[in-house]
């Protein structure tokens, strides 16, 4: 890790490029936000890699001013994943789309999650394909009328929490794309995690898909319908700070303090690191309310270290260090000059 | 270890029982799990270190264990040493160690009447008849009455030798291999040591193994000795080979270590992203050994993500390759396409087996060539080298990485089925004497660095990686700037841009060696070819230049871009003919590129490599019909 010497603003990660997209889209926000984090992670802009694949998020590149790859549909993990083991003192970060990610690109997605390779990837989830102008995402509601389903999406849509905790993801935040306060402090706390950081933006397409997302995000309902959660604290919400979740019967409900007795006492305290997946499952797939902030943040070996930890293991016992030796090595033989 | 059995060795043996030959060819074929390829290795290697000049090929079914004597679980091994060069693996066998029915069957085509086939007798029996497909057995009707059979219970014998040592009739069977190969050293008059140290290293933990299988394969080579089936002895004396430090070695392997070479010399690490898939995933197998010498191997979750993750390291520096076979290739199409709009280097290896689709996967072919060369969406060029020998993948695998980081592209290296199992002889190269890898980078703090600003000469661009200060840039799929690298919808750029990017690559014609041709300067025909045909092309053309007729061979290892004089070459012949294992892809391109030229074709697609004698027919054809 090279500590960084310079201090940054979030004006120094401003591409000289124009940015290109809908007036009113989440990216704007998005791309703000990661501005503002990238001061607070203290790597240098020359450590940086941005890698995206393709659709409206993954322009993002060109607009950060550090090192980066528009690539192409879906392969941003797999490309990711090359520049980290190549340098592993690199911050990199992935920007996909829900069908970048998890249509084209699912193999992909549930392989980096399982390997655990320190990456952040950023997940602009709008349950449309904005940038083919329309059609369902595999994230797309059952039912809704697209230019591809103008009679109804009949096709059943992907969770995204429940495929990456299915994939043994090591960090799953989710926020919602009109809040960038709490994007960038979420961002920050990716970088920090070692292994793979996986956060879904829950991102407004104002042309394709608007106001998907008004039930959670809304400013007049994002208070009784966001659950923030942060580890070691209760996890209560509401306007009033007056709900709270329990555990009942094997479901997670909403409990109303003071009401049938329910104190503070009997909320839920969140365990982001617990091992178990089956609570941050549960909570990854609740609707109304959503939760909100690192849902799950587990530390274990990343694909980088176990290879380099097995690697140093080899090269002690190893009986040559260099090509030539090898190239010498084993059964040869002579051929003399007669 | 001292064994019971005395064995005269081939050096005390009366010299005029033995008789000298200049090469033999021998075929060991029985079950997949039999043993075969150890048994024809090991012949190989002991050849090998007597000073003969060796070339092997194995021929295994793609079925790992098919059921035991069934006709496509017969698995081969083809050796065929020499006093003089050997440049194929042979096609007449003149031994065929056959160690049960079905491979009897299956390989009978391949010997001559009047050589020798050596017949484990146990193995006929009605059960494996029958599975062979046998309505009598060929050991009782007359069917092999023109060969000279030696017909030998080998593995009643092998039993017997090791009877008291209280193995399973399993382990007792497995040992049979080694008696065949017994009576095959006594024939060719090897010595066994090589064998017998090669047991006892690779078994140093069961010295039960060690045992029986030294006792088995003394056994078999003193039955050999006393059976009056064997007239003779016979010997194949050391070939004139260079003065040198040689091991054999295997395509696969040669291939591998000539990215080992390039990292060395390059100064750069060397990141392997890789999807199993035969007949490549030797290279993966061979590369994971070394990684404790800096080497990045990746498998990854598929060949899209193995280009993937080699171009993602490739942007940070590395030197970066993916290997596979042809599907596989079909699979990268879309990333090679991006490697190619990035300008960044990477080395994409295609083992090539028979196709389309999942195809021929354990059998040879040339049949990616197009792919190779095309296959991508857009005008999407590259540089596409072809090796030709099993040891000079080594060669070009090391040339591979030099051209596409020096060159800034990706590069396509194609080997094929044949070269990769195959094995021979390899003069231990120096690799300080190698020539240098130089990648052209970006200098620090260079305030006129643009990501696509080109080298005058080569018109590569400079190579800037994550870490270096000041130098930060974004690149991508969609079309460059000139120079800027920023995106651009510009209709002249794309023009230029498209124009570049082919230039480039035809500039690398610049460093390569100038085509060269075997047999006649010039004259009446010239055999054309390319990739891992070399061998048979060149016996054939050799052998007839020898006998007097007018032709020479031009065999291509770099197929884009061509060496400069390939013009100049095709106009001192009257009639060209390419010969490859397709159905005339090469041809196509010359056709295409030189049509001053009419160039004739032979073409081969049965998943084996061209025998010397069908080459040498078609071309004596041509040379007489003028």
């Amino acid at each position: 890790m090279s500590e960084n010497t310079t201090v940054y603003t979030y004006k120094d990660f401003a591409s000289d490029q124009e940015v290109r997209w809908c007036p009113g889209c989440d990216d704007y926000v998005i791309l703000r936000a990661v501005e503002k984090a990238l001061p607070q992670i203290g790597k240098k802009k020359e450590d940086i890699a941005f890698i995206s694949g393709i659709g409206c998020s993954s322009r993002f590149p060109y607009y950060v001013d550090t090192y980066g790859m528009h690539s192409i549909h879906g392969r941003a993990p797999a490309i990711a994943s090359g520049t980290k083991l190549a340098n592993p003192d690199l911050s990199v970060w992935v920007i996909t789309g829900d069908g970048d990610s998890l249509a084209i690109g699912g193999n992909h997605f549930i392989h980096v999650l399982r390997r655990n390779i320190d990456l952040n990837i950023i997940l602009f989830n709008n349950e449309i394909y904005g940038l083919t102008k329309g059609q369902f995402s595999p994230t797309t509601e059952l039912g809704l009328k697209t230019k591809s389903s103008p009679y109804g999406n009949t096709q059943a849509p992907f969770h995204v929490g429940s495929l990456a905790l299915g994939a043994n993801a090591s960090f799953f935040a989710r926020v919602p794309g009109n809040n960038p306060k709490a994007m960038t402090e979420v961002f920050v706390e990716a970088e920090k995690h070692k292994g793979t950081s996986l956060i879904e933006v829950l991102q407004n397409c104002v042309i394709f898909n608007d106001g998907v997302f008004d039930d959670i995000t809304d400013k007049k309902v994002r208070a009784e319908s966001q659950v923030w959660v942060k580890h070691g604290e209760p996890m209560i919400f509401g306007a009033e700070n007056d709900k709270g979740l329990v555990l009942k019967d094997g479901h997670i409900e909403v409990a109303k303090l003071g009401e049938n007795g329910v104190t503070e006492a009997d909320i839920m305290v969140h365990d982001a690191h617990k091992e178990d997946p089956v609570l941050h499952f549960m909570l990854s797939r609740l609707r109304h309310p959503m939760v909100m902030g690192v849902i799950r943040s587990v530390r274990r070996s990343t694909y980088g270290e176990n290879f380099s930890n097995q690697v140093k293991q080899v090269q002690e016992k190893a009986k040559y260090h260099d090509v030539q030796t090898l190239l010498n090595s084993g059964d040869t033989y002579t051929i003399s000059d007669n | 270890m001292e064994n019971p059995n005395a064995v005269v060795s081939p050096d005390e043996r009366p010299q005029e029982k033995v008789k000298p030959l200049n090469h033999v060819i021998i075929r060991f074929v029985g079950d997949s799990g039999d043993g075969m390829q150890l048994t024809g290795t090991q012949f190989s290697d002991t050849s090998a270190l007597l000073g003969n000049d060796v070339s092997t090929f194995p021929n295994y079914p793609a079925e790992i264990r098919a059921p035991q004597g069934s006709v496509y679980g017969v698995s081969g091994f083809q050796v065929h040493i020499g006093q003089t060069e050997i440049h194929t693996p042979g096609d007449e066998v003149d031994v065929l160690v056959a160690m049960n029915p079905a491979a009897l069957k299956t390989n009978l085509s391949s010997v001559s009447k009047g050589k020798t086939l050596i017949i484990d007798t146990d193995a006929f029996v009605k059960k494996n008849l029958a599975k062979a497909g046998y309505t009598s057995n060929p050991l009782e009707d007359d069917s092999l009455e023109s060969y000279r059979v030696i017909a030998a219970p080998i593995t009643q014998l092998t039993k017997e030798s090791i009877l008291d040592l209280g193995l399973d009739n399993k382990s007792m069977n497995r040992s049979k291999n080694m008696f065949a190969l017994g009576m095959v050293y006594w024939m060719f008059s090897r010595p066994m040591e090589h064998t017998l140290n090669f047991l006892k290293k690779k078994f140093a933990k069961k010295p039960l193994i060690v045992e029986a299988n030294t006792r088995v394969i003394k056994a078999g080579y003193n039955y050999a000795e006393t059976l009056e089936l064997l007239p003779n002895a016979f010997t194949v004396l050391p070939a004139k080979m260079e003065p040198g430090t040689y091991r054999i070695i295997m395509g696969n392997t040669a291939t591998a270590w000539g990215f080992l070479a390039a990292m060395n010399n390059s100064g750069r690490e060397l990141f392997l992203g890789s999807y199993p898939i035969t007949p490549a995933s030797d290279i993966l197998h061979e590369l994971s050994k070394h990684t404790h010498m800096g080497i990045k191997v990746f498998q990854a979750e598929d060949e899209i993500a193995g280009i993937s993750s080699a171009i993602g390291a490739s942007f940070a520096g590395d030197l970066a390759i993916t290997t596979t076979s042809g599907p596989g290739l079909a699979l990268k199409t879309e990333a090679a396409g991006l490697a190619v709009m990035t300008e960044l280097p990477i080395v994409i290896v295609n083992v090539q087996r028979g196709g389309p689709s999942t195809g021929l996967p354990t059998k040879t072919e040339q049949s990616d060539l197009l792919q190779a060369l095309y296959g991508r969406n857009g005008d999407s060029p590259l540089v596409v080298l072809a090796a030709s020998t099993p040891s000079n993948t080594f060669n070009f695998a090391y040339m591979a990485s030099k051209i596409a980081l020096e060159h800034m592209t990706p590069v396509i290296l194609l080997t094929d089925g044949y070269l990769a199992n195959g094995s021979e002889p390899w003069k231990i190269p120096d690799i300080s004497k190698l020539p240098a890898i130089d990648p052209h980078f970006a200098k620090l703090h260079d305030k006129n660095w643009e990501p696509y600003k080109r080298d005058k000469e080569t018109l590569a661009r400079e190579w800037a990686i994550p870490g270096m200060k000041g130098l930060e840039h974004r690149i991508g799929g969609l079309e460059k700037q000139d120079v800027t690298g920023n995106v651009s919808y510009d209709p002249q750029n794309h023009e230029l841009m498209t124009r570049l990017r082919r230039e480039k690559v035809e500039r690398v014609a610049d460093i390569i060696p100038p085509l060269t041709v075997d047999g006649a300067q010039e004259g009446d025909l010239l055999v054309v070819g390319w990739g891992g045909t070399y061998g048979s092309l060149f016996s054939s053309v050799k052998y007839l230049h020898e006998t007097g007729y007018s032709i020479g061979l031009a065999h291509f290892n770099y197929i884009n871009p061509m060496p400069k004089n390939t013009a100049e070459v095709f106009g001192k012949f009257k009639k060209i003919i390419v010969a490859e294992l397709n159905t005339g892809q090469f041809h196509l391109v010359l056709q295409a590129k030189f049509p001053e030229h009419k160039f004739l074709k032979f073409n081969k697609i049965q998943g084996l490599p061209f025998t010397v004698l069908e080459l040498t027919e078609k071309f004596k054809q041509l040379l007489t019909n003028q």
